[in-house]
């Protein structure tokens, strides 16, 4: 598990950071984003993939959150 | 020499590389590259923020460098103890020209160099009695500190000493903050991670020591984070920043003190100038307490006003008007030196080698001057830093990451820059080369050069480095005049 933060840019994008590593990269694809579910498994620009618990979507963005690495990137 | 094509950089790259084993080879062709504006992502062709080979001139610091020398060290009201042996803290004292006001001793402590001098008896021993003692006798010398951080040098981690302990009930007894940072040098591989071990310091120990009080606030109120006010920049900046109409509530850290660190959370906008050293702490403040960040680049004219304009942007229309009539106002002056210093300078070429935001901040201020960059590279920078840098560089310019003195040196023999723009290290190096060298990590002692103001002083000493007289008489009278007498003869002969 690590800690990483999600943040929505001025477009709606979303972009992952991984604090520990100082990781910064577009999330591409998230797995749920609706209002009601959010989450699941992100995949990244670097080719990376990293789960994030389903859960309804956070109120305010940067969030900073517990994910687990599905496939690391290199 | 920047018509250089893709291939023919390709291949000086090689020409260097030639000389290495195998493996280091392999290595170090990693973090060279050509640059290819089409590339979206940095980590495609360079590699970064990796721990430089054994064997290699590294230009690099560490990462008690980074947390003392220059996110801590610059905040002048507290007292910054080098927890360790002397020389870490000597050795860096007052080099980095942060400027401030206040009287030294008194009630600032900006060049002053607090040390615990370790000696063995401390390494086997342990040296937290010694600190406790060092806090007591700083409290009864400098009784108008504000706090104190405990920057830890190597020694500190590797005997295991519990500074925390020591500061939280040292600051109970001294009813002021003592935040112990743990950026002993050995940790990382440059002083990036002493930058981050800062920020994170600062976010456990400072930031939320006001949360609750109240504050006066305007719509207004921004910080400057990331400006260490070397030779004056943060002042360059702030006079603009204020003359737009914005408050400034903080500065960070440049002439920066602990109460403007603790009411940083009251702001509508961080405005960040150097992203690499000062990043974590804008994200956790964006994140804890909704203030977003914005970076900006004070070098140079046209990225001033779009910088300005940018700043705006999150402000109304007032704050917008401000912008415009800032820019206004400086645009003759900017003429004016541009007008002087470009006929100079137009066309002449700049290989740069810094750290933190310079490698691509200031290629702006160098087109302002009809110059080209032609290769730049970072000390210690990260892949989004690179990323960043992509699009402020010439395609088939050279890239080159935590370079070795002898690539450096080589490319700079191939490609015969007309200036080089890197640090006291390479200064004499390149000199003796006959190269002309502006130290752009402390201005050469000059400065400032962010801001309108800081950019005739940038221009002026660009135009001062290339045009002195002295890079023609480099070769002596008495080598010179047999050769040419001799081809004068010759001519008379034939």
């Amino acid at each position: 598990m690590a800690n990483i933060m999600v943040r929505k840019d001025a477009a709606g994008a979303y972009s992952f950071y991984l604090p520990k590593r100082d990781l910064e990269d577009a999330i591409v694809t998230m797995e749920f984003d609706s209002a009601e579910k959010w989450g699941g498994e992100i995949r990244l620009n670097n080719g990376g993939a990293y789960y994030i618990e389903p859960q309804i979507p956070p109120a305010r963005f940067p969030i900073s959150l517990r994910a687990r690495r599905v496939d690391a990137a290199e | 020499m920047s018509t250089l094509t893709r291939e023919e950089t390709e291949a000086l790259i090689q020409e260097v590389l030639e000389v290495y084993p195998e493996k280091a080879r392999k290595d170090r062709e990693k973090h060279l590259a050509v640059n290819d504006q089409s590339v979206e992502q940095s980590k495609k062709c360079i590699t970064s923020n990796r721990k430089s080979l054994p064997g290699v001139m590294t230009i690099r610091g560490c990462a008690y460098a980074g947390s003392k020398g220059v996110v801590w060290g610059p905040i002048k009201d507290m007292i910054h103890i080098s927890h360790g042996p002397v020389g870490c803290g000597q050795y860096s004292r007052a080099g980095r020209r942060n400027y401030y006001v206040g009287t030294t001793g008194v009630d600032t402590f900006g060049t002053m160099n607090f040390t615990s001098d370790f000696q063995e008896k401390d390494i086997v021993f342990g040296g937290d009695k010694k600190l406790a003692k060092l806090i007591n006798e700083i409290e009864l010398l400098f009784p108008l500190h504000k706090g104190i951080s405990v920057q830890s040098e190597c020694p500190i981690g590797l005997i295991g000493d519990d500074i925390e302990a020591v500061s939280k009930k040292a600051a109970k007894e001294i009813d002021k903050p003592i935040v112990p940072v743990r950026c002993e040098g050995f940790r990382g591989v440059s002083q990036s991670l002493g930058h981050h071990i800062a920020n994170d310091a600062i976010r456990d120990w400072v930031l939320d020591a006001r949360d609750g009080a109240p504050f006066e606030s305007t719509p207004y109120d921004v910080s400057i984070i990331g400006d260490y006010n070397i030779g004056g920049d943060a002042w360059a900046s702030r006079i603009l920043i204020e003359e737009m109409g914005l408050r400034v509530v903080s500065q960070w850290s440049g002439d920066g003190t602990l109460a403007e660190m603790e009411k940083t959370p009251k702001v509508k906008l961080n405005l960040l100038h150097c992203y690499r050293s000062m990043n974590y702490i804008s994200r956790h403040m964006e994140e804890k307490y909704g203030i977003p960040w914005l970076e900006y680049n004070f070098f140079g004219p046209t990225k001033i006003a779009e910088s300005l304009r940018a700043i705006a942007a999150h402000f109304d229309d007032k704050i917008k008007e401000g912008a415009e009539r800032v820019i206004a106002k400086y645009q003759p002056m900017m003429e004016a030196v541009i007008a002087k210093y470009k006929p100079r300078l137009q066309g002449k070429t700049v290989m740069l080698y810094v750290g933190g935001l310079r490698p691509r901040h200031v290629i702006g201020a160098y087109e302002d001057l009809g110059m080209e960059v032609i290769g730049t590279g970072y000390e210690f920078a990260h892949g989004d830093d690179y990323d960043r840098t992509i699009k402020e560089m010439g395609n088939a310019t050279l890239l080159y990451d935590d370079v070795t003195g002898f690539e450096l040196e080589e490319f700079v023999k191939k490609l015969k820059p007309d200036l080089v723009g890197s640090g006291i290290k390479e200064k004499y190096v390149f000199q003796k080369m006959g190269i002309p060298l502006r130290q752009m990590h402390s201005w050469d002692y000059s400065g400032p050069y962010h801001g309108y103001d800081g950019f005739a002083i940038f221009a002026r000493d660009m135009d001062m480095a290339i045009s002195n007289p002295c890079w023609s008489k480099l070769v002596p009278p008495w080598k010179k005049l047999p050769e040419t007498e001799t081809a004068a003869e010759l001519k008379k002969v034939a």
